[in-house]
């Protein structure tokens, strides 16, 4: 009805972009922008959200096997067939000015679609943070667009060893940036969120929130009265951190309001 | 623009139906201040339920299929949605499913306390067993069921149901005998889809109910053909995308009309969209009030 209707595709390649993270290829000349996603159906298993992590005719999701369906995911090949639905959600936003990427551990898939066509309207900063640097994945795409990288790790087995939201800190503090765009775990958009502000910066945050339907229908990603699948993922930080549920609250999957 | 269900007066006909966006209260509110009349909400049942697993939508160029499984977080800890809703001036209708009429009893007056304004008796889940339209289909257990509720509650009760059957006329004449204020037709037409490319069903449950434009040529013969075996009001539910749909529905002898799947189409905002395509329509067609449409069909 939204024009998404499921596809079934073929994978043309399965990556592996270090010990823990996996990238599945496929054809499908969807158009797309940075920040959008699909719903991903393994037949047999689940259809689970993911973020497109390449946004050409040769579209790309990228994720860390944590359960069923991103495990059977994992052992697909080439050749296999799945099924997509979407292109869903809105997509990041250049403003203007310098810009900070910030992707902490799966976000990373959902931001760096964004650095390569920014890099074409200005200076970009990347920072990458992950538990460590077997987590770590993309750092050649962010060099060869010709972005900043700035590493953390929780460990720190590669770049700064702390929290990305240190790096963040400090990438504000030096004043030139204009806008910041963040993927990744709650507590950490919760956070970049909160120094942005700090810094008079604007923010664009993708949020992720359990999903059915993808369509706007189930009601089951709602985020105070916002549908994070059709009026997100992405949402500017005024309206996050004005919100109740933003870094507090989610719905399982039965519809109970709990803890994030 | 305003309607009347029996009692029961609305700023305009145009509800949210059951199951589309009516699990949480900041939902609901929004519906609501988009311009709808009222909502109706995600039917709840005696416990929490996950409801299936995905794919539970498949999409279509005319509509779209469903077998969401009735997830829902259970009548105890619905209170604080229903009091955040109602606290917004949200006219609120609970739904509610049960495997009998003890189970639906105790649901509809639960939902009195929480302070709806009334409940809606899912009889017509195609999906589930146990519930639904496997009751819904019964004229004896449907008289019991809405029995049982209009002496547990005090607000008006709506029987939503099912087009799964040979005679819906003879179902709603059952619930109307047995003090139902209302009927609510239809629930989504039991249907499936398969991956011809895949070699299986794409629903996890294989079934799942047809909802959208492509059942508003069902629920319009159900309206009409309850209309003539009933005399308390009826609510036309299936495929509503415009203010003529909403025409035709009340023409064929509905009180007022439920939205779903065209929220997907068009967002949460079709509801204001709508009602101003109806108030266009009555003024072009000459109708000053919406009980002036109601059943010409049928005359
Ligand atoms: C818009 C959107 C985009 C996403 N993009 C990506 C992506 O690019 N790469 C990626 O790896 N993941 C992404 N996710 C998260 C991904 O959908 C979940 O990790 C996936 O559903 C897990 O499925 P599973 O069956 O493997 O794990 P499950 O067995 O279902 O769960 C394993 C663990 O993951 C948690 N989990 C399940 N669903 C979610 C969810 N929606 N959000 C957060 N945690 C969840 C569970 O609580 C549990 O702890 C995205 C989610 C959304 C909403
Ligand atoms: C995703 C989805 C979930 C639904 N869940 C319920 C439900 O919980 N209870 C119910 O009575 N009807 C449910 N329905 C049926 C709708 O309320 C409505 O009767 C049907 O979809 C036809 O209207 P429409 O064409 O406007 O969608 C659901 C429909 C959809 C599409
Ligand atoms: S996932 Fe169903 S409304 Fe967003």
């Amino acid at each position: 009805m939204q024009g998404g209707n499921l596809r079934i595709v073929e994978i043309a390649e399965v990556v592996k972009e270090s010990p823990s993270i996996w990238t599945i290829r496929y054809r499908d000349p969807s158009p797309s922008k940075p920040g959008q996603f699909v719903m991903v159906w393994v037949p047999g298993v689940d259809e689970v959200p993911m973020s497109l992590s390449y946004t050409g005719d040769e579209k790309g999701i990228t994720f860390r096997p944590i359960g069923e369906t991103t495990r059977a995911l994992s052992e697909l090949s080439a050749g296999d067939r799945i099924g997509v639905r979407g292109i869903y959600g809105n997509s990041f936003t250049r403003t203007g000015g310098e810009v900070l990427v910030v992707g902490g551990g799966t976000g990373i898939a959902s931001v760096i679609a964004a650095v390569e066509p920014f890099v074409s309207d200005g200076k970009v900063h990347a920072a990458l943070g992950a538990r460590s640097r077997e987590e770590l994945f993309f750092e050649d795409r962010v060099i060869s667009a010709g972005a900043e990288l700035h590493i953390s790790t929780d460990d720190g087995s590669k770049g700064h060893k702390g929290f990305i939201t240190d790096v963040v800190r400090r990438l504000l503090g030096s004043g030139w940036i204009a806008q910041v765009i963040a993927c990744g775990p709650e507590k950490m958009l919760y956070n970049t969120a909160l120094i942005a502000r700090e810094f008079g910066v604007p923010g664009q945050y993708s949020v992720e929130r359990y999903m059915k339907c993808g369509i706007g229908v189930c009601d089951a990603c709602s985020l105070d009265g916002r549908l994070v699948c059709r009026d997100g993922p992405v949402f500017d930080g005024d309206f996050l951190l004005g919100s109740e549920d933003f870094g507090r609250f989610r719905l399982s999957p039965n519809g109970t309001r709990i803890p994030v | 623009m305003t309607s009347r269900v029996g009692k029961i007066t609305i700023r305009n006909p145009l509800l949210l139906a059951s199951g589309i966006l009516g699990e949480s209260s900041g939902s609901m509110i929004r519906v609501y201040s988009s311009g709808a009349g009222g909502v109706v909400t995600k039917s709840i049942g005696m416990e929490p339920r996950d409801g299936y697993r995905n794919p539970t939508v498949y999409e279509f160029e005319s509509g779209m299929l469903n077998a969401m499984g009735l997830p829902n977080p259970g009548i105890e800890h619905f209170s604080d949605v229903i009091s955040r809703t109602k606290a917004a001036g949200v006219f609120t209708v609970g739904s509610i499913f049960g495997g009998d009429e003890n189970e639906f009893s105790h649901l509809a007056g639960k939902m009195e306390a929480y302070g709806v304004d009334a409940v809606e008796l899912n009889l017509s889940c195609p999906h589930v067993e146990g519930f639904g339209s496997e009751l819904g289909s019964s004229p004896e257990r449907v008289r019991s069921v809405v029995g049982a509720v209009r002496q547990a509650v005090r607000i008006p009760v709506w029987a939503k149901m099912t087009p799964n059957v040979a005679d819906m006329g003879s179902i709603a004449a059952a619930a109307e005998e047995a003090g139902a204020d209302a009927i609510v037709a239809i629930n989504t037409v039991r249907a499936m889809a398969i991956s011809a490319r895949l070699r299986r069903p794409v629903l996890s449950n294989t079934y799942g109910g047809l909802s959208g434009e492509a059942v508003k040529y069902v629920g319009l013969r159900a309206v009409y053909e309850i209309g003539k075996k009933c005399s308390i009001p009826v609510i036309g539910v299936g495929g509503v995308r415009s203010g003529e749909d909403v025409a035709e529905y009340l023409v064929a002898g509905a009180s007022a009309v439920q939205i779903g799947t065209a929220v997907a189409e068009r967002g949460p905002g079709v509801f204001g969209q709508v009602a101003d395509e109806l108030s266009d329509f009555m003024e072009r067609e000459g109708f000053s009030s919406l009980k002036e449409m109601i059943g010409i069909a049928r005359r």
